[in-house]
């Protein structure tokens, strides 16, 4: 697999072949199947997201009873007419409690790149798929960008809590989206790979700490929070902003933090938002 | 890693390594025992133990020990379905000692009786690892088809074992040696690259020295 998105770019100006069929030949090399086949099985991964979003059920609790119902709350006041967002913002918002929540209730989604981040790429495509009518086959296409990003942060960096913290989960998922986003509003490799750069910036840092050790809080809400910086990263970069820093380089500062942050925060359920009293009484109760 | 673990793999949330990975655990263990469950005793250690039930960790394994794999949407209601079909467990808690972290120990009885006892874990993003069968070290990802021969530790029998498969076309990617005692018993855990077929598993049975073997394969 790829361990650079500036190479990628560069392959795909010096070529003339898109990034994300450049990912696309890749993984087919890799796993020694036909470029239908490969084509074939992220189109289902897409459908599988579409199929998370759908199979959302309201009235559903997860197993701790912490988490569950909470997409429908927000989609009664994004109808009531009081919202600030606008209906693009609004359904990527309820889209990443939809699916999050139906992580942690026990239904069937994709890892994008992991189960607890998993809100954050289909808020983002599926919203922007409703909005401007993409196809299904360049919705494919925007996935192999997403998929092609997520590689290579796995090879500079990780994509475990458990390693890197939450900054390796929403902040991976977030870049992955942005670079997908803006590849559907039709920027070149170069332009994706800054979305992705300034949207893994934002999160950089970001702690691993859910309470009782479950996927649960602060996990489903910060699929909100991966979502939406992915679309005002993706904005940002369609509008020509750069990202000063570019975004291999931005990976590799994601690993070293990672490196640097105690155990409590990744993933252990010992510090952090994990470790407030209020923490602690929940993990009690439970 | 592929693109595939990056996008991929569609799964019944929460967690890969206590829901996705106990799945898989389970399934392994259900193909490893090769007949309907009868009975299993189930015993979680460490991070298993502690937040396996928030993770559904107790409802897949369960729903492994079925037979089913990661994205079946029924993993939540495994405990009703293996009352229907007749599937006995009990759940509890252990001390494994010096294992990983998120790891369980299954012992199982077969419809025929046969028992089977496994220790395993989940290692990360899915991904498990058998590490003993019936308290003999075994260390395999179950992502290959795994040979695991039991066989008297005695000159030839490696080369017996290995020529076997050579002449038959099948390669091997991996290979672990273990003996109990010297001149004991001993067990190669071998992963192919190919599948092994069924009539060359019942040949290797029948090779000098060798008084075991069990198949698994990752195919569904």
């Amino acid at each position: 697999m790829f361990e650079s998105v500036e190479i990628i770019c560069r392959e795909e100006a010096d070529t003339g072949v898109p990034f994300w069929k450049l990912v696309q030949l890749d993984d087919c090399k890799e796993r020694a199947i036909s470029e239908e086949a490969s084509f074939a099985a992220m189109q289902q991964m897409y459908q599988a997201m579409k199929e998370s979003a759908q199979n959302y059920d309201e009235k559903r609790k997860s197993n701790s009873g912490l988490v569950g119902g909470e997409a429908a709350v927000l989609r009664k006041y994004l109808d009531s007419g009081d919202a600030l967002v606008g209906a693009f913002t609004g359904r990527v918002m309820e889209l990443a409690l939809r699916v999050a929540e139906s992580n942690a209730c026990m239904k069937r989604i994709v890892a994008a790149p992991t189960a607890g981040s998993c809100g954050v790429v289909p808020a983002v495509f599926l919203a922007a798929q409703e909005t401007k009518g993409y196809s299904d086959e360049r919705m494919t296409e925007a996935l192999f960008v997403a998929a092609g990003v997520g590689s290579v942060i796995a090879a500079r960096a990780s994509l475990s809590g458990a390693e890197g913290g939450c900054q390796a989960e929403i902040g991976a998922a977030s870049a992955m989206a942005a670079a997908g986003l803006a590849y559907l509003q039709g920027a070149s490799g170069d332009i994706c790979a800054n979305a992705a750069a300034l949207a893994l910036k934002n999160l950089l840092g970001l702690a691993c700490d859910p309470v009782a050790g479950l996927v649960e809080i602060p996990c489903v809400k910060r699929n909100v929070c991966g979502a939406m910086n992915a679309v005002t990263s993706a904005e940002l970069a369609l509008a020509g902003i750069r990202s000063a820093i570019p975004a291999d380089e931005v990976f590799d500062a994601m690993s070293a933090i990672g490196k640097e942050m105690s155990y409590k925060i990744r993933e252990s359920g010992l510090g952090g938002i994990a470790a407030t009293p209020t923490g602690q009484k929940i993990k009690e109760q439970l | 890693m592929n693109l595939f673990d990056i996008v991929g793999p569609v799964m019944v949330g929460p967690s890969s390594s206590h829901t996705a990975g106990a799945v898989k655990i389970g399934n392994v263990c259900n193909k490893l025992l090769g007949e309907p469950i009868a009975h299993a005793d189930i015993y979680l250690h460490g991070s298993f133990a502690a937040t396996g039930k928030g993770h559904g960790t107790d409802k897949a394994l369960v729903a492994g020990l079925l037979g089913m794999e990661v994205d079946d949407i029924e993993i939540p209601n495994s405990f009703a379905l293996a009352k229907a079909r007749g599937m006995a467990f009990a759940i509890s808690s252990v001390d494994l000692g010096d294992v990983h972290p998120n790891s369980v120990k299954i012992v199982m009885q077969g419809v025929s009786g046969r028992v089977l006892e496994v220790i395993a874990s989940s290692i990360g993003g899915g991904r498990i690892q058998i590490n003993k069968l019936d308290g003999c070290e075994a260390n395999f990802s179950g992502e290959l088809p795994t040979l695991i021969v039991r066989n008297y530790d005695q000159p030839g029998c490696i080369t017996t074992v290995t020529g076997h498969l050579g002449d038959r076309g099948i390669n091997i990617a991996t290979m672990q040696l273990h003996r109990k005692n010297r001149g004991g018993e001993a067990t190669m855990v071998i992963e192919c690259d190919q599948q092994v077929p069924e009539e060359t598993i019942q040949s290797l049975e029948h090779l000098e020295g060798i008084y075991g073997v069990a198949y698994f394969s990752p195919k569904k």
